[in-house]
Formats: C-alpha cells, structure tokens, sequence
C-alpha cells in the first residue's frame, strides 16, 4: 500500500469496496481484527429525565399550549419537521439531519408501570428490566457475556466517564470506563501493577478474577492509548464535555479498535425550576457536538456504520408546574442518528395527549423493542438471549 | 497452605468484624480463636448510643403551631419544602460520616457489622435524615436479638412505609409494593409465593402508616377487613398476621441464613452446611446471636476455601485500612467520595435489592482506584475523580454552590496517617522477617506477592519508610481485596 491508510480514507466514498483494502490487508497481521465497516453503536444518555414534549413539539396540539401556558414552545420558534411536529429550536443539527434522511424519532416510548424515581427508573432503562424486578447487570454488558466468550480486552463496550454505568455491567465481562485516554494510560501504566500482574500464578478462582481484570485494563489501557493516536480526528469540536468525548470516540472509530458500543451521558436534564434555560444549555452542547461528530464521520466515510441513539430516564409530565418547569413524568421520545437508516423521519405517531394517566403521557413502545432492534439488526446479536424475552423488533435498521 | 492462628483470628475480624485493629495486631498470634470469638460477642452486648444528626422536623414545627398545622397537611411552601430537602442531605451525610467512624472505632465491631447486612438486606433510599436515623437505630439495636423483631420494627417504621410506598395503600387502591417487597427480599425470596399471595397481603398491610412526627400509626379507616388468603391460609388478616405467616415458613429462615453465610462465609454456598444452619435458626425462634454462634464457632468457617476469597465491599476496604493505619481524616468529604467512586454510599442502595456484592464491586475502573487508594491516603494525595452525579440528591441543582464546593474539595488531601502505632506493631519482628510478617499481617489469601518483586519497590532508608512502603505496596494489590 503506497497510499496510508488516512489519506485513503480521505478520498472518501469513491470506491467503498477498495476503501476495505487497507484494513482488510492488516486484518493478516493481528488476529482480533475489526470486521470492514465494522458496526458501532453510540448511547447518548440524557441524564436526568428530558422533557419530550418540548423536544419534539406537537405544534398543532391545543392540549400542550393549555397545560404550558408559559412553557409550551411556539410553532414560530420552533425547527418545523412537519405541519403538526418541530423541533426544539436549540436542535438546528438535528433538522438538517432529518432533512438529510439520517435522524429517526421514536415517540412515545417507556415501560409498563413507570417509576418516576431517577435511580430506579434509570436502573430499569440500564438494566432493561421490568418494574417490579431487580436485575444486577446491564443489557450492554449482557451483550458483552452473549458475544466475548475468551476476549483478552474489555474494549468492545466502553463508556467515557471516571465511573462505569450498569448497563456495561455483565456477570463475567465488563465494559470499561475512562475520561480520556491519555489519563487512562497514565494512571494504569504503574510498572509495579505489571510487576505484580506477571508474576502472579494462577490460583483460586477470584483472586484470578481480579488479576484477570487488572491485567485486561492495564493491556487494554495503552491498547485504546495507542489507538486513539493512530488516526485522531481533525475536524474542530466544540470545547464541551461532550464535545471532547464525541472526538475521543471518532478517533477511536477511525483507528482499528474493536469497539461496538460507545456510551456517553448528558446532563443533567432535571429540570423542575427554569426549564427553558437549562434544556437549551444542554441541548445546544448536544447540537453541536453532534454536529461535529456526525460531519467527522461524514468526511471520513463511517457514518453509515454508526448508530446514534438517545434516551433519558423517563419524560417529563404534560403539565408545567408552577416554577417554570416540569416534574417527572412516564413515556418520552428517542432519536436515532445514522446514515445508515432503513426508516427515517418520525417512526409513529405523536403522543395522544387526551389520553393521559394522570397527567403522565402511556407508552407505546417497550424501549426494550428499541435494544431488541439494535442488538439484533445492528451488533448481529441474539437479542432474546441478552433480553431474556423476545421483543417486537423494529423497522428503523 | 498452613492456616496459623494469626490467619483464623484475621479471618474472624475481617468477617465478624472491620478487620485487625492497629492496636491489638500483636496478639493475634497467640490468642486462640474461641477466645476471640467470645470477645466479639462480650463487646457488642451493649446497646449501641444512638446516633443523633439529623434534624427531626416535627420538633421544630411543633413549638409553632401555624408551621405544625402546614407540614401535617403538607401545605409547605416551596422554600420550606426546599430546606427540609437540602437539611436532610446534610443529615445523611452527616449520619453517614458517623456510621462509617463507628464501624471503625467502635468496639461493638460484631454489632456494626451485622448492621451493616441488615442496611443491605433492608435497603432504604429515602430522602428523610431522621427516618434514616431512626431506621439505623432500630438496626443497630437489634441486630443481634431476634429477626422477627428487626422484621417488624422495619416494617413499620416510617423510612421503610414511605420507600415502599405503604403510606399510598388503602383499601380503596391496594398499593402492593411493599407486600411483594416483604415477601421477596425481605423474607422468602421469589418463587415461593404466588402474584396473588402478593394481591391479597397487599390489602391486609392496607392503613399501615405513619405520622408526622415519623411514628406508626394503624389508620383503621384505610384497612381492609375483609377476607384473605395468603399462603393458602384464610382469615382476616391484618399487617402484622401477615408478618406471622411469614416467619412460620421455613423457606424465612432458609433465606435468611443462606444470605447471612454470603455475607460472612462465602459467595459460594454449601448447601448441605445451609441448610443444617437454617434448621438450626428456626427452631431457635429466629435467634440470631446463635445463629452467628453455629457458623463462627464451627471448624469449616476456618477451611482454606473460606479464607481469603471473598471481596470485600468498599466499605470494607475502607474500614478496614482505617482499622489497621489510624488516621486523622482531612476532611470528610473525601470519605463520601470514596463510596461513591467505589459503589457503595451508605444509606443510598441502588435499588430496594440493596448491593448486590460479589464480583459485582469490581470493573476496570472500580479496580484500578481501589489500587490506588493506599497511595493516595499515604501520600495524602488529592483525589481527582469526579463521580456521576445523582439526580435524586442533586434534585435539578446541577450548578448549585454546593455542587461547586464539592468539586473543589477533590483537590484537598485525604488523611494524616499515624504511623508511629503502626509501627509498634512489628517493634519486636527482626528486620529480616519484616517483609513476611507485614504480608502476613495485611493479606488474607493464599496468593502470596512475590518477595523478589516487592524488593524492587520498597524504601531502605530507614525502617520506618521501609515498614511503610512495604503497607501501601502490599495494600495495593488484588490480593488486598480479599478477605
């Protein structure tokens, strides 16, 4: 190859078969190689509890402008999809993507029996349980113990935070969790852990539990240290966390990392109090960074491999409260963003808002048909066994 | 391997107890472990002091009546509402500091650490500083009398009432939560009882309630007389026939003990030693001191696969370096951050399941610091770790003065270590023993650290330094995990 690989890429979608050549010529030299357009997932987690209503806006609908008399956004200001739905007008990314035919909407969307507590109900969507049951792993890390059987490093699910989340929790394989990778490195680069790590003889069970654990972190440290210089992305981000993270991950995307799920969090979207001022903070950092993000993948030709997906621990409810915010409430929406989209535009019906359960919207679709879909259709895996139930699949992918 | 006398006494106080205290590490060589073992039952006779942080609301409105009157019928302004909620994050955080200095202090150790599986097993994450001040205390008082009376206190105290939402059960519209929760976590376990066992004890707990000043009351308006079935017996059961029903099952006293030997014995159960324990607690009425007598007296609590393989919780491992480095912490904000980098804030469980334990402690991240907490508290190094935030503490205050102040708090040190009774300890140990001794000292398992590689890391200069660095090299270790 007389081409490197970067400039390759930046040739674009000229040829999409001849694109697969470089990586398909290494995938010779190391074992554990990524599949050509290999799939990624990314799971932005709106932390907090986001107001549905005002981010995908029943414009036409007397109910919302009733119950948010001071809240309610109007059709002027919002970004217009359709005749009856706009977007929250701090989403200007989001429209050109829906006009672009990459961003879905699923409305609508909970489980049975709502929970309107943060941690339970955040529990529940990260463990993909029902209500009325306590389950100690995570649908992502169940998908880890489903497709890692014998994998040397934790990297094929990773979530940019200090602390691991529960959805990244299997009963044998965990994702890992770091800010950036450079941190990561330096912090388990310690001589001494890989002192101790090699000289350590295998013994009983948990003790090889935790060196098997240490030793795949301080591996997979400089491993994702290294990956994330091989190919760091260009293209100019927005200095937010999110924005940072979004670049940590395009990096990694571009290099030749394993990694199928990437999860990120936002927030936090509480917003009992001002919820105008803090929904469009936060969703202005979201804008832009996917702006960036979805540009980055654009340029370098990866778009059509990555999923974007979004979700909040419940919505909120359909009334304002009398502090210029909402409470918790039950159902609420999800965007999917990909160029690799099989539906697009807004994927069911805007919520009935006549038909309430006391003040709170009813769901329509289990967001365990939302992991069922992306698990199946997308990483290539058995989603009943990962849900422990089968769940209608969806038609986006 | 050679399970010596100092290892069975280590492995009694790491699981009966915080782990080896400073002050006493010496005479863990000769003192037999019966002996210790009567010693952790004579220190924990006594009724523990009650802890008394949290600020109890009803008091101060009850001097003045109008304010009375508003928090009875729950017509608090937003203000007030505000205040009671930031007061009872103090209180918890409060009540938290002193648990955890008591688990390390106090000598009532078998005492503090039965309570901390009874914090586990009756997992409460509610909002209220003085109902979880007075659930602890109900704890603490009884953890080692009798379950049926911890079982009953607990359901009927106002912190557990108002997390299972019992206050909201009334005949009219049966909440069933509590009575699935009772039934499952708190004494059978699932698949022992059906969804309508569940239906018919949710409406005999029906009026079960309490009062303003955190009291139980029987609201008999709100109960439901009527005729149920639970456990293919009928009658008109109320609250606590309900309660009775389940600890006539043997499948109660089952449950129980099969998580009271994960918790001290093993992960792993020995379903043959289980069940001759369980046995044993329900014809002893559910007494749990004798319960802890049968597995801490018998010879397998001390057999090889028993010692030194169990995780410890973080908790534990932050007790338990406390116990063996005294230490005056910094501050104790560090201690709260710990918990919850770590996984485990007390009187915040995850969920009602409480932590799950086990394997579950540990991934990359959780690892890695655990790794490097010896070297942070010993080199009193800042800890720049942020951890996720809480919407249920933070209640939408994202950028609130104390959330800044929080996060300027991570830069400061974390605690002055005392070394000088730490190095009492091994006064007596030839300096050519040294290394064994303090590996023997810290470490609990069968995987033993490389000599050859400890040598390379450790300071020479004197012998303090050396004793020192030989601590925090061999605390930072997987081994150290364990116990």
């Amino acid at each position: 190859m007389v081409i490197k690989r970067k400039e390759f890429l930046q040739i674009g979608s000229l040829a999409t078969a001849s694109l697969m050549l470089p990586k398909f010529l290494k995938a010779f030299e190391r074992p554990m190689m990524v599949p050509p357009g290999n799939k990624v997932m990314v799971v932005i987690q709106f932390s907090g509890g986001n107001d549905g209503l005002n981010t995908v806006i029943p414009v036409r609908n007397d109910i919302y402008y009733k119950e948010r008399p001071k809240l309610g956004i109007v059709k002027e200001s919002s970004l217009l999809l359709t005749d009856e739905v706009g977007l929250n007008p701090a989403l200007v990314a989001f429209k050109d993507l829906y006009n672009d035919g990459s961003l879905s909407i699923l409305n609508s969307v909970g489980y049975p029996n709502p929970d309107r507590s943060h941690f339970r109900s955040m529990d529940i969507w990260q463990s993909a349980s029902a209500s009325n049951e306590y389950v100690n792993t995570g649908w992502v890390g169940r998908y880890l113990d489903a497709q890692c059987k014998g994998c040397d490093k934790p990297t094929q699910a990773m979530e940019l935070d200090d602390v691991l989340s529960l959805a990244l929790k299997g009963s044998e394989n965990k994702g890992l969790a770091f800010k950036d990778p450079k941190k990561l490195f330096n912090t388990s680069n310690g001589k001494y852990f890989k002192d101790i790590n090699s000289n350590h003889q295998q013994g009983e069970e948990t003790i090889d539990y935790l060196y098997k654990t240490m030793s795949a972190t301080l591996s997979s440290a400089e491993y994702i240290y290294q990956q994330s210089k091989a190919h760091p992305s260009n293209e100019t981000y927005p200095d937010t966390n999110l924005g940072k993270d979004l670049k940590t991950i395009a990096s990694l995307i571009f290099s030749d990392i394993n990694t199928k799920v990437y999860y990120v969090s936002l927030g936090s979207f509480d917003t009992h109090v001002n919820q105008q001022n803090q929904q469009t903070r936060l969703f202005t950092e979201l804008n832009d960074a996917i702006k960036a993000f979805t540009t980055d993948l654009k340029k370098n030709n990866r778009f059509q491999d990555v999923m974007m997906m979004t979700f909040s621990e419940f919505g909120r409810r359909v009334s304002q409260n009398a502090s210029g915010g909402t409470d918790h409430g039950t159902a609420s929406n999800m965007f999917f963003i990909s160029g690799g989209l099989k539906e697009k535009g807004l994927l069911n019906a805007m919520p009935d808002l006549a038909d309430l359960n006391e003040g709170d919207l009813k769901h329509k679709v289990d967001f365990k048909s939302v992991y069922a879909t992306l698990l199946n259709k997308w990483l290539g895996a058995d989603d009943k066994l990962i849900l422990g139930t089968q769940f209608p699949q969806l038609n986006f992918i | 391997m050679i399970i010596s006398n100092r290892l069975k006494n280590q492995h009694l106080l790491w699981r009966a107890a915080f782990g080896p205290m400073a002050e006493n590490a010496e005479s863990l060589d000769t003192i037999a472990p019966k002996k210790m073992w009567e010693l952790l039952l004579k220190t924990s006779e006594k009724i523990p002091e009650k802890f008394n942080v949290a600020k109890n609301f009803a008091d101060e409105y009850s001097a003045d009546g109008t304010k009375m009157a508003d928090l009875q019928k729950k017509e608090l302004t937003k203000e007030q509402k505000k205040e009671i909620q930031q007061q009872s994050r103090e209180d918890l955080k409060k009540l938290n500091i002193q648990w955890l200095n008591t688990m390390i202090n106090s000598e009532a150790q078998l005492r503090e650490k039965m309570s901390l599986f009874w914090h586990g097993h009756f997992a409460c994450r509610i909002n209220n500083g003085f109902f979880q001040q007075e659930l602890l205390q109900l704890i603490r008082e009884n953890a080692l009398g009798n379950f049926k009376d911890i079982l009953r206190g607990v359901s009927k105290s106002a912190a557990m009432i108002q997390f299972l939402n019992n206050q909201q059960n009334k005949k009219q519209h049966p909440n069933e939560n509590f009575a699935r929760e009772v039934m499952e976590l708190f004494t059978m376990g699932r698949g022992n009882y059906s969804e309508n066992d569940i239906k018919e004890a949710a409406r005999a707990f029906t009026g079960w309630g309490f009062n303003i000043k955190g009291e139980f009351i029987f609201r008999v308006n709100q109960h439901d007389d009527g005729s149920k079935t639970v456990l293919n017996k009928t009658g008109n059961f109320d609250g606590d026939d309900i309660i009775n029903l389940l600890l006539e099952q043997k499948q109660t006293a089952k449950f129980i003990t099969k998580k009271i030997y994960k918790y001290f014995v093993n992960d792993t159960i020995d379903e043959a030693k289980a069940e001759w324990l369980s046995n044993r607690f329900y014809k002893n009425n559910y007494d749990l001191k004798k319960l802890l007598e049968d597995i801490f007296t018998s010879d397998w609590f001390y057999d090889e696969k028993n010692i030194g393989t169990r995780i410890k919780s973080p908790v534990e491992l932050l007790a338990g370096i406390r116990r063996l480095l005294p230490m005056e912490m910094e501050n104790d904000q560090s201690q709260l951050l710990f918990q919850r980098t770590l996984g485990q804030i007390l009187f915040y469980p995850p969920n009602v399941a409480g932590w799950p334990g086990g394997k579950s402690w540990i991934d990359s991240s959780s690892l890695m610091l655990r790794l490097r907490i010896p070297q942070i508290i010993t080199a009193n190094e800042a800890l720049e770790i942020k951890p996720k935030d809480d919407d249920d503490v933070m209640m939408g205050q994202m950028m609130s003065d104390n959330f800044k102040r929080k996060k300027d708090l991570l830069k400061q040190g974390t605690a002055k270590i005392d070394w000088t009774i730490v190095n009492k300890i091994f006064e007596k140990v030839p300096r050519e023993n040294l290394l064994q001794k303090i590996k023997d000292t810290v470490l609990q398992t069968k995987s033993q650290l490389s000599n050859t590689v400890l040598d390379k890391y450790l300071n020479t200069e004197s012998r303090e330094n050396y004793i020192k660095s030989v601590i925090v090299n061999v605390m930072s270790t997987p081994e150290y995990q364990l116990c």
